[in-house]
């Protein structure tokens, strides 16, 4: 039986340095890879004999305004069924070339997930067959959930920002 | 059992004959009879079943025939939160429906945006298209919803039938962008 010291092991033996920063929230095995290697590695995870992470759960994107040439993170969720394991592995990308090579040549449900990272922080996936807006309307012109826009509706009038605590 | 009837409105009366104007005719015929098209996207649209259900009884006023297709409907009556993507297509039935046409905004979202107050919610549908009465709540009560429809009747009934016509109209349509 596999358990998140027996993945480290596995994932170092094979890369070595290219995988780094582990660490374990709730028991979550997290580490993060240059984009150049994320497909070499979530292959390897998942056509792995024993390991087998043939699920890809969840392809979501963070934003880090202060991180200076790594603002912004795409996260890939991996799920081993039989094993009963997840693995988090985490990109990190300057804002202003974010480009990440896309999963789907792996796992055809990375298609919309990685659309929707995209649409709301415009993450370019690289290979990605059709990287359009999935959520938002097409008309908008921004990723919004960028940390430099504001949540509300910037076109409302009527709100004044003393009365709302802005 | 008795069978309410609509007063009949003022006009000469004599054996045999009853003289009115037809703008009062007309205005008693549309009032009673209003198709609603329920366009209900959350929380109102449970409102409005309760309102159109038999313990409140939207028929009761007229309104026997909710029209799924805007082509057969009166009122449009616009029930929850409308994102910002959903924007051209109630603006899209709007434009579907024939003349006379008129628009309620059922609860805080329809009427303002309510709570999300958010990029990707239209903040109120009169964004898109003119909006006749806006019935507040979140969500209103089915009387509220009632009252709304009981506005809408008063404007029907006393609506001048050259109002399409005039030049304010074709200059509120204007300011939407419909022709």
């Amino acid at each position: 039986m596999y358990n998140n010291q027996k993945i480290v092991d596995e994932v170092v033996g094979q890369f070595g340095d290219k995988a780094f920063a582990f660490e374990e929230p709730f028991g979550l095995l997290t580490f993060s890879t240059l984009p150049g290697n994320l497909v070499d590695i979530v292959r390897f995870l998942k056509e792995h004999k024993e390991l087998k992470f043939t699920f890809l759960t969840d392809i979501t994107a963070v934003h880090y305004p202060d991180h200076k040439d790594r603002e912004l993170c795409s996260v890939s969720h991996l799920h081993s069924w039989e094993n009963g394991l997840r693995v988090r592995i985490k990109t990190f990308v300057p804002i202003s070339n974010p480009s990440v090579p896309s999963l789907t040549p792996l796992f055809d449900c990375a298609n919309w997930l990685e659309r929707e990272a995209f649409d709301f922080y415009g993450v370019n996936y690289l290979g990605h067959p059709k990287l359009e807006r999935i959520l938002n309307m097409d008309e908008m012109d921004y990723h919004p959930m960028r940390k430099e826009y504001p949540l509300e509706d910037a076109t409302r009038e009527d709100k004044i920002d003393a009365l709302f605590g802005r | 059992m008795s069978v309410k009837m609509v007063d009949a409105p003022d006009g000469l009366e004599g054996a045999g004959f009853f003289a009115t104007s037809l703008d009062k005719v007309i205005g008693l015929a549309r009032s009673n009879s209003l198709w609603p098209l329920p366009f209900a996207t959350s929380c109102c649209g449970i409102e409005f079943m309760a309102t159109m259900a038999s313990h409140y009884d939207i028929s009761r006023f007229g309104s026997e025939r909710p029209s799924f297709s805007p082509r057969q409907a009166d009122l449009l009556m616009v029930m929850g939160t409308i994102a910002k993507k959903m924007g051209p297509v109630v603006k899209q039935v709007y434009l579907q429906m024939a003349e006379p046409r008129w628009v309620i905004a059922v609860g805080a979202c329809a009427s303002s945006g309510g709570i999300f107050d958010t990029y990707s919610v239209l903040q109120g549908i009169d964004r898109v298209v003119p909006v006749d009465v806006y019935v507040p709540g979140c969500p209103p009560r089915p009387e509220q919803i009632l009252d709304g429809l009981m506005q809408i009747q008063e404007l029907a009934k006393n609506e001048s039938l050259r109002r399409r016509e005039t030049e304010q109209y074709k200059a509120l349509l204007d300011s939407y962008k419909i022709l």
